[in-house]
C-alpha cells in the first residue's frame, strides 16, 4: 500500500470511529444513566466497564454520553469559529487597507487574553450554560486560523490569474466565489477539524472549573471535577477511564486533521 | 532610530488594545446577569428594597455605563482597582500577594517545558524519521492532547494518594507561619502542578524544534561541514543548536498565553493559591472588581511575553532587522 492509501485507511477508520461514539452516545437513555443505589462505588468489571460513582451511576454510559454532548458543543463551536475566522481572513485581505488594519488589530486583541480568561468572562456575561460555553469557545478560537487565511488570500492577491479576472471587470464577489474560495478550502476545512481538538478541550477546561454546563448534564467536564471530590477515597477510575477518552478523542481528531492535511493540501502532500 | 519608532508603535497599539480589552470586560460585566448588589451583600442575605437602593446609589449603580465606565477608567489610571468582594481587599494587593505564587509556578513550568521540549526536539530532529523520532512524535502529539487538569487528577492520585510523596495541595504546609516557610517547603508544593504544566505544554516546543532542526541538517552548509570532517558533535552544537536555540526561546516567550490558562486549571486541581484560582472564585462569586483587575493583568502579561519574543527574535535574526528598515 503507498502512503497515501494507507492515510486515507486510517482517516475512514477514524472518522468511522466518531460516527459510532455519536450514535453510541445518542442511544444512551436517561435510564442508563439513573442512579442505581444498589450499586455505588464498584470498582470496573465486566457488568461495568468503568464502575460505578457515589450514586451507582453506571460510568461508561455517563462518558460516553457525556462524551458525545461535549462533541456536539465542540463541533457547533468550531464550526461558528471557522466561519468567523473565513470572514475576517478573507475581509482582511480583499477590502481596503483599512478593515485590514482593523481585522489585524481584533486579532491582537483576541490573542492578547487569554483564551481561559476569555472564556470565564464571556461564560459569566451569559450565564452559565450550554450557550455560554459555546459562545465562548466560537468567540476566542477564530484569530489563529483568520490568520492562516488572510495569509494565503494576501498571497493569492499577487497571482496574474487573478490581477487579469479584476482587469477583465470581475467584481470582488466573483473573485471570491471563482478563485479565492476553490483555493482556500482545503486550508479552511483541515484548519476547522484542527480548531475541534481545542475547542473540546476548552470545553471540558471550562465545565471542569464549574462556568460551564450544569451539574446534572452528563459532561466529561462535570464528571472530572465531580470525581475530584473522591480523590484521596481511592477511587481512582473515576478520573482515569473519562479523562482517558476524552484524551483519545482529542488526539484522534488532531490526527483526522492532519491525515486530511496530507490528503488534500498540496503544501502538507509529502509529509 | 528607526528601533525606537518601531517601539513607539507597538507601544501605541498596545495602549489601544488594553484601552477596548476594558470596554469589552466591561461591557461584559454588564451584560451578566449576576447581581452586583446581590454578590456584595453575599448570596442568600436578604435585604429591604430601600436598602437595596443605597447600596446601589453608594457603589453608583444607579448612573448610565458610559458614566460609570468613565469612572471606573478613570480610578484606574490613578492605580485603583477598587476592592475585591471575596477577599475584602484592594484588588492589587491581592493580585500582588497571588501573583508572587503563580509567578513561582509559571516559571518553574516555564523553565520545564523549555528544557524538556527543546531536548526532545533535538532528539527527534536528530534521528530524523527513525524509530526514536517516530515514538517521541507521539508521545509529543499525545501530550498535546492531554487535558492539563486531568493530568494533573492522574499525578495527584498517583503521587500524593498513592505513593504519599507529595503533598495534596497548596503552596505551604498547612499550620505554618507564612514568616517560617522554607524555600524547600515551597519547591516541594509546588513540583506537582509545575510538571503537569510543563508536561501538557512542552510539546508546541518540541515539534518546533524538530522542524528547524531537520530544515538545518538539509541545509548546504551541514553537507560542508560533514565534508570537512566536522565530528558530529561539533556539528550539532556549532550549527545547528546555534541555529535554533534563540527562535525556540523567543517561542516560549509567545507562549504566555497558554501559561496563564494551564495555570489557572493547575492551580484549581492542585488548590494552589495564586492568580488563576483567584480568576476562577472571582468568576464564579461574582467578584467583578477582581476579575476586571486580573483581566487586565493577564493582558500586560501577555503582551510583555510577546514584547520579549519580538525583542529576541529581531536581535537573532539579522533578517528581520534588515525587513523593519
Amino acid at each position: 500500500m503507498t502512503n497515501r492509501q494507507k492515510t486515507k485507511m486510517k482517516t475512514w477508520a477514524i472518522l468511522l470511529f466518531f460516527i459510532v461514539l455519536l450514535l453510541w452516545g445518542i442511544s444512551i437513555k436517561e435510564t442508563g444513566i439513573a442512579p442505581h443505589f444498589d450499586q455505588q462505588n464498584l470498582s470496573p468489571n465486566f457488568n461495568h466497564l468503568f464502575g460505578t460513582d457515589w450514586l451507582g451511576r453506571d460510568m461508561l454510559n455517563r462518558t460516553i454520553k457525556g462524551l458525545s454532548f461535549s462533541m456536539f458543543v465542540g463541533i457547533i463551536a468550531s464550526s461558528l469559529s471557522a466561519i468567523m475566522a473565513l470572514l475576517i481572513g478573507t475581509a482582511a485581505a480583499l477590502l481596503p487597507r483599512w478593515v485590514d488594519d482593523i481585522c489585524n488589530w481584533l486579532i491582537d486583541l483576541v490573542m492578547g487574553i487569554p483564551h481561559l480568561i476569555l472564556l470565564i468572562l464571556i461564560s459569566f456575561a451569559l450565564g452559565r450554560g450550554v450557550l455560554g460555553v459555546t459562545a465562548g469557545i466560537a468567540l476566542t478560537h477564530w484569530p489563529s486560523l483568520a490568520r492562516i487565511i488572510r495569509a494565503e488570500v494576501l498571497q493569492l492577491r499577487q497571482e496574474d490569474y487573478l490581477h487579469i479576472a479584476r482587469h477583465l471587470g470581475k467584481s470582488n464577489y466573483y473573485l471570491l466565489q471563482k478563485h479565492i474560495l476553490p483555493h482556500i478550502l482545503p486550508q479552511f476545512l483541515t484548519g476547522l477539524i484542527l480548531l475541534f481538538p481545542h475547542a473540546i478541550l476548552h470545553e471540558a477546561a471550562i465545565t471542569f472549573l464549574g462556568f460551564g454546563l450544569s451539574p446534572e448534564t452528563p459532561a466529561i467536564g462535570i464528571i472530572l471535577s465531580e470525581s475530584m471530590r473522591y480523590l484521596s477515597s481511592g477511587y481512582w477510575y473515576l478520573a482515569f477511564f473519562p479523562g482517558f477518552t476524552l484524551l483519545t478523542v482529542v488526539y484522534l481528531f488532531d490526527r483526522l486533521g492532519h491525515f486530511l492535511q496530507n490528503l488534500y493540501d498540496p503544501y502538507h502532500a509529502q509529509d | 532610530m528607526i528601533k525606537s519608532h518601531r517601539f513607539l508603535r507597538q507601544f501605541i497599539r498596545f495602549i489601544t488594545l488594553l484601552i477596548a480589552t476594558c470596554a469589552i470586560a466591561f461591557l461584559l460585566m454588564e451584560a451578566s446577569p449576576i447581581d452586583p448588589v446581590q454578590s456584595y451583600i453575599g448570596a442568600g442575605v436578604a435585604v429591604s428594597p430601600e436598602q437595596r437602593e443605597q447600596i446601589s446609589a453608594y457603589w453608583g449603580l444607579d448612573q448610565s455605563p458610559i458614566e460609570r465606565f468613565y469612572t471606573w477608567g478613570n480610578h484606574l489610571l490613578h492605580g485603583d482597582f477598587g476592592d475585591s468582594l471575596i477577599y475584602r481587599r484592594p484588588v492589587l494587593q491581592v493580585i500582588g500577594e497571588k501573583f508572587t505564587n503563580s509567578f513561582c509556578l509559571m516559571l518553574a513550568a516555564w523553565l520545564g517545558a523549555g528544557l524538556i521540549g527543546l531536548f526532545l526536539g533535538c532528539l527527534m530532529g536528530l534521528y530524523e524519521n527513525r524509530w526514536p523520532d517516530k515514538i517521541l512524535k507521539t508521545i509529543s502529539y499525545l501530550f498535546a492532547s492531554t487535558p492539563a487538569f486531568w493530568l494533573g487528577l492522574l499525578l495527584l492520585l498517583f503521587f500524593a494518594v498513592y505513593l504519599e510523596l507529595f503533598p495534596i495541595g497548596f503552596s505551604a504546609p498547612i499550620g505554618v507561619a507564612a514568616a517560617d516557610i522554607t524555600w524547600g517547603q515551597r519547591l516541594y508544593h509546588l513540583f506537582l502542578p509545575a510538571l503537569t504544566l510543563s508536561l501538557t505544554s512542552f510539546a508546541n516546543i518540541a515539534l518546533h524544534t524538530r522542524e528547524k532542526l531537520i530544515a538545518i541538517y538539509h541545509s548546504d552548509f551541514i553537507l560542508f561541514a560533514k565534508a570537512r570532517g566536522e565530528s558530529n558533535k561539533s556539528i550539532f552544537f556549532r550549527h545547528g543548536l546555534r541555529n535554533i536555540l534563540l527562535p525556540a526561546i523567543s517561542l516560549q516567550f509567545a507562549s504566555f498565553s497558554e501559561l496563564f490558562g494551564g495555570s489557572v486549571l493547575a492551580e484549581t486541581v492542585f488548590s494552589y493559591p495564586g492568580l488563576g484560582q483567584a480568576a476562577v472564585n472571582a468568576g464564579l462569586r461574582g467578584d467583578i472588581p477582581l476579575l476586571l483587575g486580573i483581566t487586565l493583568f493577564s493582558v500586560i502579561f501577555v503582551f510583555c511575553g510577546n514584547l520579549m519574543a519580538d525583542i529576541l527574535y529581531g536581535w537573532a535574526d539579522p533578517r528581520t532587522k534588515e525587513a523593519s528598515k
